[in-house]
């Protein structure tokens, strides 16, 4: 005890990791901003369970869009042409409040590569979901869960876990309606909020900015907390701007006419219609 | 998997006994009375109770007679009666006032079509062991073309014994006979010669054994095929039973083919089939009564009175339905029967001495006969869409198994995978009971599939290998689980994303957003809207906060009006009549970053004086 308290803190981190496998680099996939990546140990691992959290339930569009967004990065592949990304949900959820199509455009996710599929219930979903995890042609899967589910204990995560370690497809499981973080085989846990987003000209909504906060990550440090802005056209994260910052208009905004006798043709006005 | 309307195991010994009467009065059982005997008290029969199920089904005896009774122009007449009925002079169409006045310890059960029309749909599955094509003759009959299958079963006569068997083994009274044409098969069967008849002893015990598994409404008639070498065969109806309509079943199996050469149209009859045809009454041509009395009148008197009578004059007094029936009778017109499903492009099957009673074996030998239909599938360079199997159990049970597949396969191993799933998730084990007997397996849909060259690197194709996932997650959850989001060009937002299989290929692509521009629309849309109380500045202005889900909401950014105008040609009354309410859109952020989007539904003056508020979706 007395002797690896003095051990040099880098030295204890890797020994803490050394029960778990090394991940090869290969499977790293950076987020896009410097300092997430540096708590990751050079980004996000693929074929790993991953959870996310919203922090209220407010912030369940925002956890959503989280898993859209880790989904892109870890394919890799922004457009059409990247591999399927399976989302399962329960059918309440899609029900109530079903997938939009334009929205997951929005975040760069095209519709047409996402397999939704609607399961009865959680034990169905999670049995689809290790069904998935096995099948190497997918780019992802996500579950969707809400609550605490009593099937969905460290054993069915674990299950979920290997299987993707398999197949190195990754999971992302979204704990939404309430969920409390338990003991799970996940490889990190993310909490995820809305933050408000970097207007733009007209104090019209910007794009989408998260609150992010790395609570646990196996093998490694948590407790990070981040504000990132989703990028859609790179589709990457990039730290948020400075407050008060305005973004210029886009290049095929909204614009009056060029010549407009009031002279506010280019003075970046967002008309709204 | 039984027919509709049938029990679960319809077998005669697993039938449940007291439990199923009590809850089969109302629904598709109806009209079946599971045997009786076990039960005690002989209590009078219900008066005339109007509701179905109020029938008094403990009323039944054994020892008393059964009819079945129908409600004609207000009156109860009785429809359809057992032996016992008949034997004491009551028949059908007769009021049953007048039958309880003759007979006092009648019972008297509602008579149910549709539970009779599901009963003889189980009983054409039944028979559809003997050959793919088996056609319904409503409300008792049924006509097996047996062309080609006969030898399968030791010949026409033995196919029939055994037809005969298995029908009587499932409680009913059965005629049969074998013909040329459906039609010759159907007459003979139904109003052919009763000599050869059974004797008394068993055809008592063949009233008794109809008596307690089928009300007297249910006949078989097995279609009567007339075999090559088997004379024009009509097992003989016992011989109480005069020859009313109702009464025993009939089962006709005619040989489609046989006779059939060359372009010929005209079947050739065998001189037992032609006498036997000759000698039928009138009635079995089917006209209508009219015409029937008329060429009564005229002193016709069989069939073969009008055989050799020149058509023209014939058609000229009585009508050209008249000749043509007597033609498709006596095989002058080549006549098929419409069988009631296709028989599938591809099948196989295969039968055991013994009953087999494992899952397991059942589950190797579909995984032969798949190899087998595989084979054929890949000679004709084709794959199949869905493969249906069915489980014949001894008892007479029948078990359907059927997988779909996204896109043709014929790779055994993925179907028995996908057999294997589809048996794993049954609700209802499989039962095999006292073992299966046939396996059937069929190819109901297939398409076409060319070889594929496997990649030089080894690599599997990415979308075999999701096309099998899905096929795999579909068996199991449902084939309407798994669905891709394709776009709906229209602006109104909860119609925008509709979900299609996964196999479709012909959805438009989705528009890729404006570079630089951020979410315009919401990732999940809240369905149905929610309402909320919103404060604006003016009343057809920007909101300024708002209260949903008990939270207030103040905004802090908001962007819009974007309208978005009722499709009025998606009403009834199109545009003339009310279109509808306008709707405009805001996105918009509250002071902790969360972004709604949220409309006002109906413009202010123009279409409503209050406009309500709804949040429609929620951004990332």
């Amino acid at each position: 005890m007395y002797e690896s308290s003095r051990l040099h803190p880098a030295l204890r981190r890797a020994l803490a990791g050394a029960g778990a496998p090394m991940l090869p680099r290969a499977s790293l996939r950076p987020l896009g901003v410097d300092a997430i990546d540096r708590a990751l140990g050079g980004g996000l691992a693929a074929g790993r369970l991953h959870e996310l959290f919203p922090r209220e339930a407010g912030d369940e569009a925002s956890a959503m869009g989280f898993a859209v967004m880790l989904a892109l990065r870890l394919t890799g592949a922004a457009g059409p042409g990247g591999p399927p990304l399976l989302w399962l949900r329960e059918e309440a959820a899609q029900r109530r409040a079903p997938l939009h199509g334009p929205g997951l455009a929005d975040l760069g996710l095209d519709p047409a590569r996402l397999v939704l599929g609607v399961l009865p219930d959680v034990k169905a979903l999670l049995r689809a979901g290790v069904d998935a995890l096995r099948c190497a042609a997918l780019g992802g899967v996500v579950l969707e869960l809400g609550g605490n589910p009593p099937l969905l204990d460290l054993t069915a995560s674990r299950r979920l876990s290997l299987a993707a370690e398999a197949s190195g497809v990754t999971p992302l499981l979204l704990r939404l309606r309430g969920a409390r973080p338990d003991p799970s085989a996940a490889q990190t846990r993310w909490q995820v909020a809305s933050a408000p987003c970097a207007p733009l000209a007209a104090d019209a909504p910007g794009h989408a900015m998260l609150d992010l906060a790395l609570l646990r990550q196996r093998g490694g440090p948590g407790g990070f907390e981040w504000k990132v802005e989703w990028d859609r056209d790179a589709a990457s994260f990039r730290p948020a701007a400075l407050p008060g910052a305005r973004l210029p208009l886009p290049a095929g905004g909204y614009r009056p006419a060029v010549g407009g006798d009031d002279g506010a043709g280019d003075a970046g006005w967002r008309i709204a219609i | 998997m039984t027919a509709p309307g049938t029990p679960a195991g319809a077998s005669p010994s697993e039938r449940p006994f007291g439990a199923s009467r009590a809850h089969g009065a109302g629904g598709g059982t109806g009209s079946r009375i599971p045997g009786r005997g076990n039960r005690a008290g002989e209590r009078a029969p219900a008066p005339m109770p109007p509701e179905p199920h109020a029938w008094d089904w403990d009323a039944v005896s054994p020892e008393r007679p059964l009819v079945f009774i129908e409600k004609q122009q207000g009156a109860f007449r009785l429809h359809a009666l057992d032996a016992d009925a008949l034997a004491l002079g009551l028949a059908p169409g007769m009021a049953l006032a007048d039958a309880r006045a003759r007979v006092p310890g009648l019972i008297a059960l509602p008579h149910d079509p549709a539970a009779e029309a599901a009963w003889l749909e189980w009983l054409a599955d039944l028979a559809d062991r003997y050959t793919p094509m088996v056609a319904l003759d409503p409300p008792d009959g049924l006509i097996l073309d047996i062309a080609g299958c006969a030898h399968l079963f030791g010949g026409e006569a033995a196919l029939a014994d055994d037809a005969v068997r298995l029908m009587r083994g499932q409680g009913l009274r059965v005629r049969h006979a074998c013909a040329a044409t459906p039609e010759a098969a159907l007459a003979l069967a139904r109003y052919g010669s009763d000599d050869g008849g059974e004797s008394d002893s068993s055809s008592r015990a063949l009233r008794t054994a109809q008596k307690q598994e089928l009300p007297a409404s249910k006949g078989i008639r097995a279609p009567a095929q007339a075999g090559a070498q088997s004379p024009a065969a009509v097992r003989s109806r016992p011989g109480l039973l005069p020859a009313q309509e109702h009464g025993d079943g009939i089962c006709s199996l005619h040989a489609g083919g046989r006779g059939r050469e060359g372009n010929d149209a005209s079947i050739s009859l065998s001189p037992q089939e032609t006498a036997a045809l000759r000698a039928l009454p009138l009635i079995a041509l089917r006209v209508a009564p009219d015409v029937r009395h008329a060429l009564r009148a005229a002193g016709f008197v069989t069939l073969g009175d009008l055989a050799d009578l020149p058509p023209a004059p014939l058609a000229a007094r009585f009508g050209a339905t008249l000749v043509e029936r007597r033609d498709r009778l006596l095989g002058r017109i080549d006549s098929r029967i419409i069988p009631r499903r296709l028989p599938p492009p591809i099948h196989a099957e295969r039968r055991f001495a013994e009953p087999i009673a494992h899952v397991g074996t059942v589950m190797a030998v579909l995984g032969d006969l798949l190899g087998a239909a595989c084979a054929i599938l890949a000679e004709r360079r084709q794959g199949g869409r869905r493969f249906a199997a069915r489980l014949y159990r001894s008892d007479g049970a029948m078990r359907d198994l059927a997988v779909e597949t996204g896109r043709p396969v014929r790779d055994p191993a993925i179907v028995l995978r996908l057999f294997d799933e589809r048996v794993e998730t049954l609700a209802d084990p499989l039962d095999p009971g006292f073992g299966f007997d046939i396996v059937r397996l069929a190819v109901p849909l297939v398409e076409a599939l060319e070889a594929a060259q496997d990649r030089l690197d080894g690599a599997r194709d990415r979308a075999d290998d999701l096309a099998a996932l899905l096929d795999r997650l579909a068996v199991r959850a449902g084939p309407r689980r798994f669905r891709r989001l394709a776009p709906r060009d229209t602006h109104m937002p909860e119609r925008a994303t509709r979900l299609v299989p996964v196999a479709a290929g012909d959805c438009p692509g989705w528009d890729a957003p404006e570079p630089g521009e951020p979410p315009l629309r919401p990732l999940a849309l809240l369905d149905p809207p929610e309402r909320i109380e919103v404060i604006a500045q003016v009343p057809d202005g920007p909101p300024r906060q708002f209260r949903w889900r008990r939270g207030l909401h103040r905004i802090v950014r908001q962007e819009g009006p974007e309208r978005i105008a009722p499709e009025w040609w998606r009403r009834p009354e199109g545009h003339a009549g009310d279109p509808g309410l306008t709707r405009d859109y805001y996105r918009v952020e509250d002071e902790s970053g969360r972004r709604f989007w949220l409309f006002r539904h109906g413009l202010y003056e123009r279409e409503t004086d209050g406009p309500d508020w709804y949040v429609h979706g929620l951004f990332a």
